[in-house]
């Protein structure tokens, strides 16, 4: 038998054009098969039927920086109705020489996140400079100290609120969900059953009927005289509800904890306060990161449930602006530009969460 | 601990058991303490706000009217049938929206998955924008459409023929009613049975002689055939109920409300987006391995995917599916923000006529404790059917 | 065993002037191989030479650009009918098993016959019950993959093939996912195939195995094959200088 060596003309042979480059692109990706090329051209025109219209009507034929007159006289979009109202539509009733107070809180929050995107970055001191920020906003907001004018809850609204019910609901819920976690995973029957319960009980209801105690309910527990403020009422039933969802991403950790780690601690001789906070947990609660950011999105985006119980939160002040007779029927501008909010919102925490995910994949 | 000692001798407090004992009584101690202390406070309110407690309420006159309902309803009648057509109105939207959003979403979860760029790209930009917008904006967004962008019933649009679309809401065409349409519904039943026993007829004889049988062709004849030859010998009645506009508004044929029409839209769209991701994640899940290994017996592409790859996909997107498919019925109960009288609507009207705010939310939890705990149950079923199948 | 010629029988598959590219990359580069019945071929070759694709072409998992593949007198083209008829004749084990993890044993080795070459239930589950027996593990038929190892569940992949009655097989590296201890209960299982006359094309650097029972070794590089030959003059004189360097790294 003969050994042949290869032939000499490597490198000459081009793949086929329809192969490769744009055209190679375009067939493979658009045109392969007679249904993905029908697909193709059904959503081309589908796109043709929705998109220029909506350009027209957004960009083209509308107006922006108006009074309410100008508007009646559009096809357009009335953009105006949020250039005009944009202050009450962001911060309520919050008095109005003293906006630039919620404005710096959420510049705070704001830089606070950006800073604490690396994971290198994590530490101690983050942790104190969060915790530090958390009650500045909250000055902030309250005032009462250092010179602040005081501002009564009942005048809190807007973005803020939207932001101030989600980010302290989710602190907060956090530590009551660890302990929740680490509850309904002893072997004490009754504290055990207790956390199951509970955990079971919330999930298994809807917000709005924990928004409903709190609101006709709550006010019954208490003894006569002693009231609390609606905001914080609201408060505390987010936190209750968000920690029921936080214990069972904490217990998903928790059980994906290998049970020689548990072996190993209790050889070194650790208890079980020592062996939680020293070993389980800080493995744990770095493996339920991502589904935590996945909470904090639907806690977001749950508090626009407070409209029911007449919070001024950002959706509330939207709609309080279109029953403005001046402003009535522009809710489709209105309520796009409050969904874009949103969308920008739980867009760049969704993005976090999957490089997180990443990079806790590679980190393991 | 030395083993020579006898166990009573161990410190109350070294002994685990013992201290697991005492951990438990402090704990039960404590909630029955809070709980006292809640209860008596709430006692000494109602008492003091001369508010009365008990479902006596139940039997009493509700009193106040409600915009839909399934069954026949007045004001005059009590206040538990108002809450059971509110119940039976969270029903109906849950129902028809999971229906719809399975459907919606299975058809997305495998657009996304399409060699075709632009319909991936389409459905993955859909699906992230219906996410991560709050879904009781979109039923805002939804019922204003309604109510400011859709024209009066004169300026209907005419969707498809005999389909309008105004303020008023969805309004569409009914075929008259006819005897012959029950006949119709019978051999549909009847033919579901034929399918039946068609299909273990298939499987015998396939089983003994290797014969394959075009099996879903022919249900589907079965299935949309014999109630058609029932029709046409029942008379072929044509004759439409249709809509048509007199005077303000249209005569005939049947109308969806708004709020319901803005209700199960908001929902669809929303959860939908949710169950794409899952359905994805479920045909994603099955290896590129298992389509090589199918094929290259020699397997045709529709057998693939009906032998190999969806039954392993299925047992990774029901569980999930199943708790989304909750999460819309929790979520139906929003209604109450846009005025559909849903379940939780009722009863906070009710909490609101007659102060009996507890008995209220207990009424609400409890309903959907029920939806919740059902579920569950078929996810521990199903889970535990599948465990036995694998191991 | 040593090889015998075979060259009066006519091919079963011949490949000629056959080009493939992923994209712009070019991995298999002017192909010519003719394969006789009852031929044996070992194919060896660095990662990412292009060895998996070579066989992955010849029952069409991928597609070939240019030159033609013939295979028992039928030619790939696009034409479904042709594959789907070539495929039944040629089995493939992957390195991957790829058993159906949803269905038992038994199931994995009756699903061709019944789908595809619509056999009678019983007809179908003897014939695997042969086969089961002969990879020696036919103790395991009611459980499920999950439970085997993955020597077990190699061998079962093998008699899935081979209860297709196919007149070639293909091995996409069949043991190099495998736990040592695990290798030789699946190149026996194969010996044994080889000793009864079945066509084999085997990727692998199992050179024992090579050795043993091929009628020549390949070698590929680069998209290319750079030599072949009988396994004696194969291993003990290369000709090609990255067949030197390969073979001083794995043996």
């Amino acid at each position: 038998m003969k050994s042949t060596t290869a032939a000499s003309h490597r490198d000459e042979i081009k793949p086929p054009v329809t192969e490769i480059g744009v055209i190679g692109w375009i067939r493979a990706n658009l045109f392969n098969g007679w249904f993905n090329s029908l697909l193709t051209l059904a959503v081309l025109y589908l796109l043709w039927l929705i998109v220029p219209g909506t350009v027209k009507w957004a960009f083209i034929d509308s107006v922006w920086l108006t009074g309410s007159e100008e508007c009646r006289a559009t096809d357009g979009a009335c953009w105006s109705v949020i250039s005009a109202n944009i202050r009450f539509i962001l911060f309520g009733f919050y008095p109005h020489d003293l906006q630039w107070r919620p404005l710096l809180a959420m510049g705070l929050l704001v830089a606070l996140l950006f800073y604490s995107r690396e994971r290198s970055r994590w530490n101690k001191t983050l942790a104190w400079a969060w915790l530090a920020g958390l009650f500045a906003m909250g000055l902030l907001l309250k005032g009462g100290l250092f010179g602040l004018t005081a501002v009564e809850s009942a005048n809190w609204g807007g973005l803020p609120l939207t932001l101030l019910l989600s980010v302290f609901g989710l602190t907060a819920a956090y530590p009551v969900g660890v302990v929740l976690a680490l509850g309904r995973q002893t072997n004490m029957p009754v504290i055990k059953s207790f956390c199951v319960v509970y955990i079971e009980l919330i999930r298994g209801v809807p917000l709005i009927s924990l928004l409903f105690m709190s609101s006709v309910v709550f006010p019954l527990f208490l003894p006569e005289g002693v009231t609390v403020n609606k905001i914080l009422r609201a408060q505390v039933a987010i936190i209750l509800f968000t920690a029921a969802y936080i214990a069972e991403v904490v217990r998903g950790g928790l059980q994906g904890i290998d049970r020689g780690q548990y072996e190993a601690a209790e050889s070194l001789g650790l208890n079980y306060f020592q062996t939680m906070r020293l070993i389980i947990l800080p493995q744990a609660l770095k493996i339920v990161i991502p589904p935590s950011v996945s909470i904090l999105i639907s806690a977001f985006k749950d508090t626009s449930l407070v409209v029911i119980i007449a919070l001024y939160d950002l959706l509330k002040t939207t709609q309080t602006t279109l029953s403005d007779p001046k402003w009535m029927g522009y809710s489709a501008e209105a309520y796009i530009f409050v969904a874009l909010i949103y969308f920008i919102c739980c867009f760049a925490m969704s993005n976090y969460s999957r490089k997180l995910e990443k990079e806790l994949d590679t980190g393991r | 601990m030395q083993a020579t000692t006898a166990p009573e001798k161990i410190p109350f407090l070294r002994d685990p058991t013992k201290r697991s004992i005492l951990y438990q009584l402090v704990t039960m101690a404590g909630v029955a303490l809070l709980g006292y202390y809640l209860i008596n406070n709430t006692l000494i309110n109602l008492e003091r706000q001369s508010i009365s407690t008990g479902f006596e309420f139940i039997e009493k006159e509700a009193a106040f009217e409600i915009g839909e309902s399934l069954i026949d309803y007045s004001a005059a009648d009590s206040y538990g049938k108002a809450l059971l057509v509110g119940f039976l109105n969270t029903l109906i939207v849950s129902f028809i929206g999971i229906i719809l959003t399975v459907v919606l979403g299975t058809i997305l979860g495998i657009a996304r998955l399409s060699t075709n760029w632009l319909l991936s790209k389409l459905a993955a930009a859909y699906i992230e924008v219906f996410q991560d917008i709050p879904v009781l904006l979109q039923l805002f967004f939804w019922y204003a459409f309604f109510y400011e962008i859709l024209p009066g019933p004169r300026q209907a649009l005419d969707l498809l023929p005999g389909v309008f679309l105004c303020n008023r809401g969805m309004i569409f065409g009914v075929p008259h009613y006819h005897p012959a349409f029950g006949y119709a519904a019978a051999a549909f039943v009847l033919s579901c049975i034929a399918v039946w026993f068609l299909r273990r007829w298939a499987i015998k004889r396939q089983d003994a002689t290797g014969r394959t049988f075009p099996l879903f062709r022919a249900s589907l004849l079965i299935l949309i055939g014999l109630p058609a030859i029932v029709w046409w010998f029942g008379g072929a009645p044509t004759e439409m109920n249709v809509p048509v506009l007199s005077g303000f508004n249209f005569k005939g044929g049947i109308t969806i409300s708004p709020e319901f029409t803005a209700l199960l839209l908001g929902l669809v769209l929303y959860t939908a987006a949710f169950v794409a991701e899952v359905v994805r994640a479920g045909i994603q899940s099955v290896g590129k391995g298992q389509r090589e290994a199918a094929t290259s017996l020699g397997l045709r592409p529709g057998r693939v995917m009906h032998l190999i790859i969806l039954p392993q996909a299925l047992r990774v997107i029901v569980p999930p599916l199943t708790s989304q498919m909750l999460n819309l019925t929790k979520n139906s109960s929003l209604a109450v923000a846009i005025g559909y009288p849903d379940f939780v609507s009722v009863a906070g009207t009710t909490i609101n006529q007659t102060g009996q705010a507890i008995e209220g939310v207990a009424l609400i939890m409890i309903v959907y404790l029920i939806f919740s705990l059902s579920t569950s149950a078929f996810m521990n079923w199903y889970n535990k059917k599948i465990k036995l199948v694998e191991r | 065993m040593q090889a015998e010629t075979i060259s009066d029988t006519h091919p079963i598959i011949e490949i000629e002037e056959m080009h493939k590219w992923f994209g712009d990359f070019h991995v298999l580069k002017n192909i010519n191989l003719t394969v006789h019945r009852g031929e044996r071929i070992v194919i060896c070759g660095p990662s990412g030479s292009g060895k998996s694709t070579l066989i992955r072409c010849i029952n069409r998992l991928e597609e070939h650009q240019r030159g033609r593949i013939v295979v028992d007198g039928i030619e790939l083209t696009k034409d479904l009918k042709n594959i789907e008829k070539v495929r039944t004749e040629v089995g493939m084990v992957f390195q991957h098993f790829n058993l159906f993890p949803h269905l038992t044993v038994l199931e994995n080795l009756t699903l061709g016959p019944i789908w595809v070459r619509k056999t009678p239930k019983r007809e179908a589950e003897e014939t695997a019950r042969y086969f089961l027996e002969k990879v020696r593990i036919s103790e395991q038929a009611l459980k499920y993959p999950g439970q085997l190892s993955g020597g077990q569940q190699q061998r079962v992949a093998i008699a899935r093939s081979l209860c297709m009655k196919p007149n070639v097989m293909l091995f996409d590296e069949p043991t190099s996912a495998l736990d040592p201890e695990m290798v030789k209960e699946v190149l026996d299982v194969m010996i044994s195939l080889a000793q009864e006359g079945m066509t084999m094309i085997v990727v692998s650097h199992e050179m024992g195995f090579a050795k043993s029972v091929a009628h020549r070794v390949m070698f590929m590089d680069d998209g290319e094959i750079i030599e072949e030959n009988e396994p004696e003059a194969f291993f003990t004189n290369p000709q090609n200088d990255r067949t030197k360097l390969f073979l001083s790294q794995i043996l």
